[in-house]
């Protein structure tokens, strides 16, 4: 057999565009799962019990099921179920903001707890509320152990995100398959994606490493 | 004499441990009262139970003639919103500062003031400046923390309380953390405090400090007050066995013949 | 919500999940053998002195873990063949596929679990005259493979729902034949619902036990 890469050079705006969209669903996903995550990890450390039953629930439930079932129901059963159209972009956004909001909220918890109970007492002692002793105190110390954590779960909802691909949303790997049909050449195409996602995703890691080294000589702890 | 503090039948309980077993006290203005007493005797509780960082199980306090709560048949309830507002009029120093490590020295003493009590940078930047002086840190305002001494870092806790403008000031055995060569910097601080009239509420374990500037020494036992008089008198002439026994396990203080 | 719920139908074809499910619990277990035991042996390979070893390890795990696994999937699926002439079935492609990608995480979980054991261990065994083999085997691998039992427990609960990946190229398993379902009996709801519970059924409890283990180790430690 012979590598034949020219069929698959001429299309490889195709490619791009793909990779523009798994950017995007990433950092769409990124955008809503951070936050929610937070509110998940609070609530979760609520003294209110209902609450944080509720709250660990979801987090165990997004944390055990696959994420492919979760689109899948997202993408072909939530529409039924509530009457909404859903566009492959939406369902994927939804879910993976849902599936890493699970994840990032065991990250802010661990980060949250790894905080000495003294510095709460601190700022309760100053008369700081609940949420300013959260928000000025102990959410800027913990964030800064988080990263490393944090990082790494944003790399591995990078990769999740060739799922979409299964319900025709245009991301690289979709995009790789309309290639592979067109030019009937599998072997470069597939080759070439996964190229394109080992060198993002390598770069991201090592980026990640390089930060963790950082903080790690400026004497701060980090959580996993 | 002015009561700044006023404390009637405090309980408290940890599940069903009873901590603290009614206490009565009041801390008049600028004085300077320390409760003495072995560790589970509820000294460290009912110091809490003062600005509330313990919420009590039963009894009233009042601050400034001000009952605080709301009693509700018999029982007393309160909002967070009413206990922060009081927090902030009250200063505590912690036996491990909790200083907040991610701010500087003079971020630190700033906080409160400007979180808390809205004041304007400049204004709090102001007043730590002059607190930082009062404790003789003034050079160490853009440090962090964990550059410090212990005995520094404790300083500086003082003067993040001061900040405040507080009513009354407590103290958690703020010298228990420390290298004993450490201890003396801020038992100056605060005995300086005491003389410049502050109102303050002590648990420490040094005698010295409560025979030379208390003006009233409590003991507590059990989760009650067992002894309590002028430092001079029950330092020296206590009453009961177990006072006697507490005392004589300090042997490292000598009392003035 | 005006949706009545109606699980009749899935009970109804509950011969037909049963097979997605024994395909499920099929792939999963030769994946998670080859995944886990693979990855000790690129794992040591990974630690070992000779560069002639430990680079093309780490090579293979770099790649491996930088690579979505569904990209791998595919790869071994439609490109794999034409590459080696090698004909891959949607099982053989899957098992490819998931294998390796928890071979090179599981080799990173060892290789931790072995840096993590203090020096003294190797002097020791080397003192009392024994090879850098018979340390590892019998001295370092015991205690190091103790310490990341949670990680790798978690690598398997992980292997446990990459399983479902295998239907993308058509391997019959649990979430292909719920979709099969879906389509025929027009019931998206139930069918994925009844998988996510599956799914959850079978995995709260045993990350509810990588928990208790966590804590144990950590006590023992």
């Amino acid at each position: 057999m012979e590598w034949n890469f020219l069929a698959v050079l001429n299309d490889i705006d195709l490619l791009f565009l793909g990779l523009v969209n798994t950017l995007k669903v990433t950092g769409l996903a990124l955008f809503f799962g951070v936050p929610l995550g937070l509110v998940l990890a609070l609530s979760r450390l609520s003294t209110f019990k209902p609450l944080s039953a509720v709250a660990g629930f979801i987090v165990e439930f997004f944390r055990t099921t696959p994420p492919l079932v979760q689109l899948f129901w997202f993408f072909f059963a939530l529409p039924i179920l509530i009457d909404v159209s859903m566009t492959p972009l939406i369902a994927a956004v939804v879910t993976f903001s849902i599936q890493s909001s699970a994840f990032f909220a065991e990250i802010f918890r661990s980060g949250i707890q790894s905080i000495d109970k003294g510095q709460w007492e601190g700022a309760k002692a100053i008369g700081m509320t609940y949420s300013q002793s959260l928000s000025r105190i102990i959410l800027p110390q913990a964030v800064k152990r988080m990263i490393p954590a944090f990082m790494e779960r944003s790399i591995e909802l990078l990769k999740t995100t060739t799922l979409v691909s299964t319900v025709a949303y245009a991301d690289l790997m979709f995009q790789a398959n309309e290639l592979a049909q067109k030019t009937f050449r599998p072997l470069e195409v597939y080759t070439i994606v996964a190229v394109i996602y080992l060198v993002l995703i390598f770069l991201c890691s090592q980026f990640s490493i390089w930060v963790e080294h950082r903080l790690a000589k400026s004497g701060e702890g980090t959580v996993r | 004499m002015t009561e700044i503090v006023r404390i009637e039948n405090l309980h408290k309980s940890f599940d069903n441990l009873e901590v603290l077993k009614g206490i009565d006290l009041t801390v008049n203005s600028g004085e300077t009262v320390v409760l003495l007493g072995s560790s589970g005797s509820g000294k460290s509780t009912m110091l809490r139970c003062v600005n509330f960082m313990e919420i009590p199980t039963s009894g009233k306090i009042y601050l400034n003639g001000d009952l605080v709560g709301n009693e509700r048949s018999g029982k007393m309830t309160y909002r967070e919103s009413e206990l922060c507002a009081l927090r902030s009029r009250i200063g505590m120093v912690f036996q491990h500062f909790n200083l907040f490590p991610h701010m500087t020295v003079i971020e630190n003493v700033m906080e409160g003031q400007v979180i808390v009590l809205g004041r304007s940078k400049s204004e709090a930047r102001e007043k730590a400046m002059a607190q930082l002086e009062r404790v003789g840190l003034a050079e160490k305002a853009e440090e962090y923390p964990a550059r410090l001494s212990g005995g520094q870092k404790q300083r500086v806790a003082i003067a993040r309380a001061l900040a405040m403008d507080p009513e009354v000031m407590l103290f958690d055995e703020v010298t228990s953390a420390l290298d004993p060569e450490l201890v003396g910097e801020v038992l100056k601080s605060m005995r300086q405090l005491a003389e410049e009239g502050m109102t303050m509420l002590c648990v420490t374990h040094e005698l010295g400090f409560a025979y030379h500037v208390a003006n009233r020494v409590l003991f507590l036992n059990d989760g009650a007050i067992l002894e309590e008089g002028e430092p001079q008198k029950i330092l020296k002439t206590p009453k009961t066995d177990r006072m006697r026994e507490f005392l004589e396990g300090h042997s490292l203080f000598k009392l003035p013949d | 919500m005006g949706h009545s719920w109606d699980f009749a139908t899935i009970l109804q074809n509950w011969p037909v999940l049963w097979v997605g499910i024994k395909g499920t619990i099929f792939i999963f277990v030769i994946t998670v053998i080859l995944g886990l035991g693979g990855g000790l042996i690129v794992g040591v390979a990974r630690y070992a002195k000779s560069p002639f070893i430990s680079y093309p390890a780490r090579a293979f795990v770099e790649i491996f873990r930088n690579t979505p696994v569904l990209v791998q999937i595919i790869w071994f699926f439609y490109a794999f063949p034409i590459l080696t002439g090698i004909e891959t079935d949607p099982f053989l492609a899957a098992v490819l596929g998931i294998s390796l990608n928890t071979m090179a995480f599981s080799a990173e979980i060892y290789r931790a679990g072995i840096q993590s054991i203090d020096k003294g261990q190797w002097e020791a065994g080397k003192a009392i005259g024994m090879t850098y083999n018979q340390t590892l085997r019998r001295i370092i691998l015991p205690v190091a493979i103790k310490r990341v039992l949670p990680a790798l427990t978690n690598r398997g609960i992980e292997v446990f729902k990459m399983s479902t990946l295998a239907s993308v190229v058509g391997y019959v398993e649990t979430l292909n034949q719920a979709k099969l379902i879906a389509d025929l009996n027009f019931n998206p709801i139930e069918s994925y619902t009844a998988v996510a519970i599956i799914f959850f059924v079978v995995l709260y409890p045993v990350v509810q036990a990588t928990y208790v283990l966590e804590r144990r180790l950590r006590r023992s430690d």
